[in-house]
């Protein structure tokens, strides 16, 4: 189902309604694989009406240089966020704890993307 | 030289050359960050194969001919682009109409294009129908968003489609010199597309619940050199920086 302009903003973005007209489409977050056998990457954000329209508009805004083999779209909404003021107890405990890090490994060359 | 050849070239090149500037002139002025980019990209990719087509052009010409000179020097009756790629911007819905009536028949045209006797449009053709596949798909999907979307986009759209339909018909016409091409193998029969094209047409604008106008008149003279009020002004804005400063170059 394609829409234009009808949004109900509640959690699911992705259900046009007619009740309510919202100034601006939804946000989504868009997720690239540069190429085959590797992950995606989040890679930025953009407003659309409805999912298809948010791969589209991410066809064209993301990976118009060749960027991408695979895209992700995902509203905004549907993302739960760390608290950046709870930054402290959630990250800083790791900081002096280098031995949890593989940082003692030597890599093969042949090893790419790790 | 084959004067026909070069004709049937400007025939299909010029299209693509006054629509990618008419896209452009959306730069930056588009309804969304998103649809301007968008459109934009169309205008890029029609302007890249406007230069395939020219630089052939300019090696048919030679002696001091160039894809530029091809593009910027020529006077308004030698442009043979189709009336409805010169149709100005308006609103969104008139760019999308436009693009939606155009992007159809530039896909079924470039189809059979590549089957020519002449290899370097059959590459040509070849190289640009993935490009063509994607604005078709984006031009019809905003057709039905506008068409089944809002009481306001419905009624605008309708419009657009309504005061462009007039411009079909010149699309299926042939000049002299695309008759001679089509005897010769290397041009594409377009009047064979047509009956296709009001059908692909037509049930695009019945999913966007929009009406199939009934137009008896159809405007013509694009093809010939016989241009609408507006390419003038076009052309003032394409041609200024070569006219300004000759040879000018990147």
């Amino acid at each position: 189902m394609l829409s234009v302009v009808s949004f109900k903003p509640t959690t699911d973005n992705r259900q046009p309604t007619t009740d309510k007209i919202m100034k601006n489409w939804p946000l989504w977050e868009v997720f690239i694989r540069s190429k085959n056998g590797l992950e995606h990457r989040h890679c930025g954000s953009l407003h659309a009406a409805d999912a298809q329209m948010a791969l589209q508009n991410a066809r064209d805004v993301y990976t118009r240089r060749m960027e991408g083999v695979s895209i992700w779209v995902v509203p905004s909404s549907q993302i739960t966020a760390s608290n950046p003021e709870l930054n402290g107890e959630t990250f800083e405990p790791a900081m002096d704890k280098a031995y949890r890090h593989p940082t003692f490994y030597e890599l093969p060359d042949e090893l790419k993307h790790m | 030289m084959n004067q026909n050849l070069i004709q049937y070239i400007f025939g299909v090149a010029d299209n693509c050359l006054i629509l990618g500037q008419r896209l452009g002139e959306l730069c930056g002025h588009g309804p969304s960050l998103e649809t301007d980019i968008a459109m934009t990209n169309i205008s890029l990719d029609l302007l890249g194969q406007t230069r395939s087509y020219y630089q052939y052009v300019a090696k048919l010409q030679g002696n001091d001919s160039t894809e530029d000179t091809v593009a910027f020097l020529r006077l308004e009756r030698e442009y043979k682009n189709v009336l409805l790629v010169e149709q100005p911007n308006t609103d969104f819905a008139y760019s999308i109409a436009r693009q939606f009536l155009f992007d159809v028949f530039h896909l079924a045209l470039l189809t059979e294009l590549q089957n020519s006797k002449d290899d370097m449009l059959k590459a040509i053709a070849n190289k640009s129908i993935k490009e063509v596949s994607y604005h078709v798909r984006f031009s019809s999907d905003w057709m039905k968003r506008l068409g089944d979307g809002t009481e306001e986009s419905h009624q605008k759209i309708q419009t657009a489609i309504n005061d462009l339909w007039i411009f079909t018909d010149e699309l299926f016409h042939q000049t002299d010199a695309d008759k001679e091409m089509v005897k010769q193998g290397v041009g594409v029969d377009v009047t064979l597309l047509k009956e296709d094209y009001y059908k692909k047409i037509n049930s695009i604008l019945e999913e966007a619940t929009l009406e199939i106008p009934q137009v008896e008149y159809f405007q013509k003279g694009g093809k010939l050199g016989i241009h609408s009020e507006h390419m003038g002004y076009l052309l003032s804005d394409l041609q200024y920086m070569q006219r300004t400063y000759p040879n000018m170059t990147w």
